[in-house]
């Protein structure tokens, strides 16, 4: 009789067992894989961004050439330890969500609708072989659509020339807003310039860029049919280059070297 | 069971009982992961795999299965394969399970697989059950397959991601159609097949539910009946 409740119960309880057997084998054997992944897929966007990524090389040693910073956002000095964390494996984004690490921005300044931002965040810099800076790679991030796209930005050693930017999750409409992956649209901001009289007034504009305009260092040509996405990165820009986003860092880095 | 009978169990899903254009089920995962063909390829994969297997064990234990917890049982052994395919993927396809995110997970919920299960594995031998999931499985993607070969070639001009028809945004000269990088396509894809299948294979064809009864004749307003 299969319906007795002795035997209900042990077949489920044998199922329950059996199940949460293979699936535990699967999630712990494969877990140090998956880490390995997701870091990855960081470091190669990080690469990528400072515009130094080959796919030949292990990425572990072509990681090594940038120096990690934590960055305190309300000083904006730039630091190398914070408390007991490693900054290898340091996550800003992670530490933006504790309340104890973080402070929420104020909607008035909130443009990019961030919300909480960590209070010592992290970035990077590269250097050449004798330990001239090259560029600074920052993490940035911002409401776009439908969700928040997260990216890093390089920018030049004259802390003012765009050189890369790059995102690694957003959640924007394939083919519309997701054309921020689009290479051709991402080669377009080498060279942009961020601050004017130590204004923010990188912009994606709508339409297309007139070379012959005064502003056209300043401008990116928007994504056609995704008018939210391009204000978006706008925005996000605005923000992150915005004081209470990197401009202080950016002046200390700018006295240090 | 002669080896004809195991042909027609694999091959009878595939177009005369499609699950998707017959019994119009797995929908939404057709609709979602549909606009990149290598993304929808590795959802096929992953399907057709938990289809398959969980028709197995299901059919291997049809037996001891106490009915009044059947459904729960199945949805237990169909939701381990799930998160052990979801796992697979994460640790050695990294990409494309980022850009399938909750889809895979989502397999849970796909009606193909827990219909399969139910109407074909609690009843038959588990050697049957397999190649009954493996068809089904094959048959949601081939309608999958072909949705997405539309969609990715004329949306973006790509197929898996090889430029086919260049872009005008890209200096090329053809202009994408973003209709159908949106969802909601897929639905029209999906009709187009299923009129198409149905007007080869009248069978298919449901009769109607009802009958259209005949226009009732308007109120007399000379008569005080409506007292309204």
């Amino acid at each position: 009789m299969n319906d007795s409740v002795i035997k209900t119960l042990a077949v489920s309880f044998l199922v329950c067992l059996f199940c949460s057997l293979v699936v535990s084998y699967a999630a712990v054997s494969l877990r140090d894989m998956q880490n390995l992944n997701k870091l990855n897929d960081q470091r190669i966007k990080i690469l990528k961004t400072a515009a130094i990524y080959s796919p030949d090389e292990s990425i572990e040693s072509q990681f090594a050439r940038l120096t990690p910073k934590f960055v305190n956002f309300s000083t904006g000095d730039l630091l190398d330890e914070y408390g007991d964390y490693d900054i290898n494996t340091y996550d800003p984004v992670y530490f933006s969500k504790q309340p104890e690490h973080s402070s929420p921005i104020p909607a008035s300044e909130d443009i990019a609708i961030v919300k909480n931002k960590e209070n010592i965040g992290k970035i990077y810099l590269l250097t050449d072989s004798s330990q001239n800076l090259e560029k600074v790679i920052l993490p940035i991030r911002g409401y776009g659509l439908w969700g928040t796209l997260f990216g890093y930005i390089a920018i030049d050693k004259d802390l003012n020339t765009i050189r890369g930017l790059e995102f690694y999750a957003h959640k924007e409409t394939p083919g519309l807003g997701a054309e921020v992956d689009n290479p051709k649209w991402k080669s377009l901001w080498d060279g942009k310039s961020i601050y004017k009289d130590g204004e923010v007034e990188i912009e994606v504009i709508k339409g297309k860029v007139d070379p012959s305009n005064q502003m056209a260092s300043y401008q990116v040509d928007g994504l056609s049919g995704a008018t939210l996405t391009s204000r978006g990165v706008t925005n996000m820009l605005i923000f992150w280059f915005g004081k209470s986003g990197y401009k202080e860092t950016l002046k200390n880095i700018n006295y240090d070297s | 069971m002669t080896v004809k009978q195991y042909k027609q169990i694999l091959s009878k899903p595939l177009l005369e009982e499609n699950p998707i254009t017959l019994q119009i089920l797995g929908i939404c995962s057709a609709l979602a992961v549909t606009s990149n063909l290598l993304v929808t390829l590795v959802m096929c994969v992953a399907l057709t795999s938990v289809v398959s297997f969980s028709n197995l064990f299901i059919s291997i234990i049809r037996n001891y299965i106490p009915s009044s917890v059947r459904i729960i049982v199945q949805m237990t052994i169909i939701a381990s394969l799930v998160i052990v395919v979801d796992e697979l993927l994460k640790a050695y396809d990294y990409e494309t399970s980022k850009k399938l995110s909750v889809f895979v997970g989502l397999i849970i919920t796909n009606c193909i697989v827990m219909g399969r299960a139910e109407a074909f594995a609690m009843k038959e031998k588990p050697f049957v059950s397999f190649l009954d999931g493996l068809g089904n499985g094959l048959g949601y993607s081939i309608i999958l397959i072909a949705v997405a070969v539309v969609r990715e070639l004329f949306g973006s001009g790509t197929l898996m991601g090889y430029e086919i028809l260049p872009l005008v945004s890209n200096g090329g000269w053809y202009p994408a159609n973003n209709l159908l990088l949106l969802p909601p396509s897929s639905f029209i894809l999906i009709g187009l097949m299923i009129w198409g299948i149905r007007a080869y294979k009248k069978d298919q064809i449901e009769p109607n539910e009802y009958k259209l009864s005949r226009h009732a004749t308007a109120p007399d307003l000379s008569k005080k009946e409506l007292n309204v």
